[in-house]
């Protein structure tokens, strides 16, 4: 792979962000740490739902379900695994789950696919909540000794990676086989491109990460039951912030993460019960005013200022 | 010394429903050979070269490539075989620009290239059809005929064995016409192996060795491009029995 120098001017701006970010636990602030953690969940998960959704155009929501997979492989193997062997082993079953759906649903055009994953999500919340109450447990304790700011590091290093491994996939075959499909999956049929296996490895690559997610933060939740592990609004949120920040770049949902969850976090603590309308109102602030995101809005800038600056 | 032959159809049928829009049609193409696919509309001709690149599967018979069985192959893995297309409406891919269109078939087609290698390919095959200077336009600014040349551009810069073209000379205005038939001239003069699928009597006249006749999905007629457009069945399946 050869590198250009723009190339390693990313590289470096990237590292200097995550440094910086890395800083925040010194302020010692409970709030604002425990906001950094949300935070950077969502810059991971976003991050990482772009990387398919993006390129292919493929809503999926089931993000819940992954990451609700993730948390419970933490939940029921802490007690005889340690915690660090358990994050790989939450991404490679949230891996071999996206492989299993990805290759059975992946066929399926776009409302299928979204109407699929949404049910996925349930569904696997509905097997859980069925054993437990076969077994008659109710629910997992995750108890550990990893306070807040362990967290957050560990959210900031898988950031990181994504981040790279995203650029990886941009630069390579595979990256652009995923934007020709995007634009029109019969002409990559047609000049050989082999668009089921691109799309699922891709919706491999998520689904483990949000599973690996869901890992990290459980013991955060210290007590996990099906509905929080699950819950069908991450998905949601996640879309919604992915489209708000837009697609169309590695750090367009990062543009986006950062913005909505400060006003999720403001309205949630003011007006508990209006956090579903902030959902719609970006919704449509989205459909209507920022059809490709921030980053729709930066190119177009971008271009009416090229378009001035040759006119003159 | 008869040349090889590249694509081989027999007994190759399709059907949709109740309705059998190809009818055991058997054919051979030659290297080398230009061939034309006509007949009147609905004739089944896009649908014969449908099969051929696997954008349709068949229900019966075989179509080969060398010797080698193709039938219900995917479509991705005919292309790498060899064996790429246009389609009859212009299928470009808007979020990238006309180099970047070219280089999807460079990178995915028959002869795999990529990076540096599969851009000054695709250059090449850019300069070759007249388009270098347009290489980083964006494809929504393009011309109609443009537009067509970057498909074919794309379909080219594989290094196809087999190329099919569907009505690629349809609903350019009479100087693009002009252009068109030079264009696929030059390939043919470079000893291409074409099927092309066409209403423009011109272009059948200047550019085809051999044509294949079809109506209501069964072949009619075969042979050299003179004999097959003088015979009497021919101009009855394209005029109607009166002006026969």
């Amino acid at each position: 792979m050869n590198m250009k120098k723009g190339d390693w001017k990313n590289l470096g701006w990237g590292a200097a962000l995550l440094a910086f970010a890395a800083l925040l636990p010194l302020t010692g602030d409970g709030y604002l740490i425990s906001l950094g953690v949300s935070i950077a969940m969502y810059v991971v998960l976003a991050t990482s739902w772009a990387l398919f959704s993006g390129p292919t155009h493929y809503i999926s929501l089931a993000t819940a379900a992954f990451f609700g997979v993730g948390t419970y492989v933490m939940g029921s193997g802490i007690e005889y695994i340690s915690y660090w062997a358990l994050l790989p082993i939450a991404g490679l079953i949230g891996g071999l789950i996206a492989a299993l759906v990805g290759l059975a649903t992946l066929r399926l055009s776009g409302v299928y696919f979204v109407i699929f994953t949404l049910g996925l999500a349930e569904m696997t919340r509905q097997a859980v909540t069925w054993y437990q109450n076969q077994t008659g447990h109710k629910g997992t304790y995750v108890l550990t000794d990893l306070t807040d700011p362990d967290i957050y590091w560990q959210l900031l290093v898988l950031a990181g990676l994504v981040f790279l491994l995203g650029w990886a996939i941009g630069r390579s075959k595979l990256g652009f086989a995923l934007r020709i499909i995007g634009d029109d999956e019969d002409v990559a049929r047609h000049v050989g491109i082999n668009t089921a296996l691109s799309k699922v490895a891709l919706f491999v690559v998520s689904g483990a990460t949000a599973a690996i997610v869901g890992a990290m933060i459980a013991p955060r939740f210290i007590y996990i039951e099906p509905a929080t592990a699950f819950t069908p609004m991450l998905s949601f949120q996640v879309v919604i912030m992915a489209l708000l920040g837009g697609t169309g770049r590695l750090w367009g949902p990062l543009v986006g993460v950062i913005p909505f969850t400060l006003l999720w976090e403001a309205i949630s603590s003011s007006f508990p019960n209006q956090t579903t309308l902030l959902l719609g109102l970006s919704f449509l602030a989205i459909v209507y005013l920022l059809p490709g995101g921030f980053v729709g809005l930066y190119d177009r800038l971008k271009g009416r200022a090229a378009r001035r600056s040759a006119m003159a | 010394m008869t040349a090889p032959t590249v694509i081989s159809l027999r007994g190759a049928t399709k059907q949709f429903g109740g309705l059998v829009a190809v009818d055991n049609v058997s054919f051979d193409v030659r290297e080398h050979q230009v061939l034309g696919l006509i007949g009147p509309n609905g004739s089944g001709k896009s649908t014969t070269l449908n099969l051929i690149s696997g954008a349709l599967p068949a229900t019966d018979g075989d179509i080969t490539l060398r010797g080698g069985t193709i039938t219900g192959l995917p479509a991705r893995e005919i292309a790498r075989k060899g064996v790429s297309r246009t389609f009859q409406l212009v299928r470009l891919l808007p979020s990238m620009n006309v180099l970047e269109n070219v280089m999807a078939g460079a990178v995915f087609g028959h002869r795999r290239r990529w990076g540096a290698s599969a851009e000054r390919h695709a250059l090449q095959v850019l300069e070759k059809i007249g388009m270098a200077d347009k290489a980083k336009a964006s494809v929504g600014q393009l011309t109609y005929i443009d537009t067509k040349r970057v498909e074919l551009a794309r379909a080219l810069s594989g290094e196809t064995e087999v190329l099919l073209l569907d009505e690629w000379l349809a609903g350019l205005n009479p100087t693009e016409l002009t252009e068109g038939i030079d264009l696929i001239h030059q390939l043919r003069d470079e000893g291409r192996t074409i099927i092309l699928v066409e209403h423009v009597m011109d272009a059948i006249r200047s550019l085809c060795d051999t044509c294949v006749v079809m109506s209501s999905g069964k072949k009619i007629a075969e042979g050299s491009t003179d004999d097959v457009l003088s015979d009497p069945e021919v101009i009855r399946a394209y005029l109607g029995d009166d002006d026969a």
